[in-house]
């Protein structure tokens, strides 16, 4: 992108937000009857260098290290905040765009302006440079992100190619027993059919029953492999391991039906939800499995008109 | 309710998704047991909060897998960096509160946060 581009950006964004998104809210004040020494504490403790003064919510002055300074010269430095204070006040309304802000910053030297509520006239919060290109670069980020999305989500493979019969097929291999990777294989799944245009419900439907397959595998078996036609109509899963095999599929189908150890328990599965959970998403399931051999689970999903 | 009241409700702390925090929330989930999200949260999940006392990777998978987009971890529990890391990847606001899974829930609910099975 040109910097030309990007600067119009920035404008853009510096007209849209109001100074109430960029402002800090709890602003450290001081009340017009504290001493110079307490401003002095504050600043120092908040490593701030200027502090509105303020009684009952009313902005009454700026107080700042050069004024503490000048008290200290003279050797003030016990009176009271109301004598020394600037009551000359360039403040801004929480209402105005963030543009405002950045004019005020070229016409006066101050690091900060009190926030002034419009309709009440106290003080809602403090904005300094930092607040705002905080701002900026939390606006710019939620774009670029809500740009890219927008980007990704592509068309309907179907529709751009032109055959008699357009498949695509996708293979994922599943390591037995590695539980920390667990589930790494069905998000990948999710990003290459939404990649794919797949409507969001049908990749749910998909995701979630290939997660439960994939945790199977991992928590049942020494590994597998899962493969998945994409064709225009419909969705085919085929999830294959090597082994141990299903006992008694009938069995394993019950919910609430699970011989998982406890430490699966423990990181929140083997409640014997998975297998009817695989049914309750798809329009088609089917099992092979033989001991010793390994198992063989099919579902379909179909694309609905 | 957007995620700024229910982090002021339940007092949490943002891991990350800070730039997030305008999303809506209807619903709330509080559980430890992936297989059950997996096969109760069907439509309108990014409208979900999930609490959870689980900090491993599968809770964002299983999340991702659902879109779910706002976790929120109970009892002071934190995940690694591997897993806001993921998170991240997914757009996945993660949060963590001291209170434990059932103040969490009941204090979300009073506030007007509803559950999965009320379906709003
Ligand atoms: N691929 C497989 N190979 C061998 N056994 C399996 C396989 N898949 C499932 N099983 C057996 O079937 C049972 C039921 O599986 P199901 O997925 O329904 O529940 P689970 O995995 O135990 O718990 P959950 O899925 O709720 O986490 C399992 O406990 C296991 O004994
Ligand atoms: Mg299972």
């Amino acid at each position: 992108m040109s910097d030309i581009v990007r600067t119009s950006k920035i404008q853009e964004i510096a007209y849209e937000c109001k100074v109430e998104e960029a402002m800090t809210k709890d602003v450290i004040t001081v009340a017009p009857s504290d001493t110079m020494v307490d401003v002095w504490m504050k600043l120092r403790d908040k490593r701030i260098s200027g502090l509105p003064v303020v009684s009952e919510g009313n902005l009454m002055g700026i107080i700042s290290v050069e004024d503490f300074i000048k008290c200290i010269i003279k050797g003030r430095k016990y009176e009271q905040v109301k004598n020394n204070m600037t009551t000359h006040i360039e403040f801004i309304y929480s209402d105005e765009p963030l543009i405002h802000v950045f004019k005020k910053f070229e016409k006066h030297r101050f690091g900060r302006f009190p926030v002034k509520e419009r309709d009440t006239k106290k003080l809602v919060g403090i904005i300094t440079k930092g607040d705002v290109i905080r701002c900026l670069l939390k606006r710019l980020e939620k774009d670029y992100y809500e740009e890219e999305t927008q980007k990704n989500r592509m068309e309907n493979i179907f529709h751009d190619i032109k055959s008699d019969k357009t498949t695509v097929i996708l293979k994922y291999h599943v390591k037995g027993k590695e539980f920390k990777k667990a589930g790494e294989k069905s998000s990948l799944l999710k990003n290459a059919l939404l990649r794919l245009g797949i409507a969001t419900e049908i990749t749910r439907r998909i995701v979630i029953a290939s997660m439960e397959t994939e945790m199977n595998i991992i928590i049942f078996t020494d590994g597998g492999e899962i493969t998945i036609w994409v064709e225009e109509d419909k969705i085919k899963v085929n999830a294959v391991d090597s082994g141990p095999g299903i006992p008694d599929v009938e069995k394993a189908m019950i919910p609430g039906y699970s011989t998982a150890p406890d430490w699966v328990r423990e990181m929140g599965f083997g409640a014997g939800m998975g297998l009817p959970n695989i049914k309750n998403c798809t329009d088609e399931m089917k099992i092979d499995s033989k001991i010793g051999k390994g198992t063989s689970l099919e579902f379909i999903v179909n694309m609905k008109k | 309710m957007n995620i700024h009241k229910v982090k002021q409700i339940i007092n949490a702390e943002v891991i990350c998704g800070e730039e997030l925090l305008d999303m809506n929330l209807k619903m709330g989930c509080g559980c430890d047991l992936m297989s059950h999200i997996l096969a109760h949260i069907n439509h309108d999940s990014g409208s979900v909060l999930l609490l959870t006392g689980l900090t491993n990777p599968q809770v964002i998978y299983t999340s991702d897998a659902v879109d779910i987009k706002v976790i929120c971890f109970v009892r002071g529990k934190r995940p690694d960096d591997d897993v806001v890391k993921l998170a991240n990847e997914r757009g996945v606001v993660l949060m963590c509160t001291q209170l434990p899974l059932f103040e969490s829930c009941g204090k979300l609910y009073k506030e007007g946060l509803r559950g999965i099975s009320e379906n709003v």
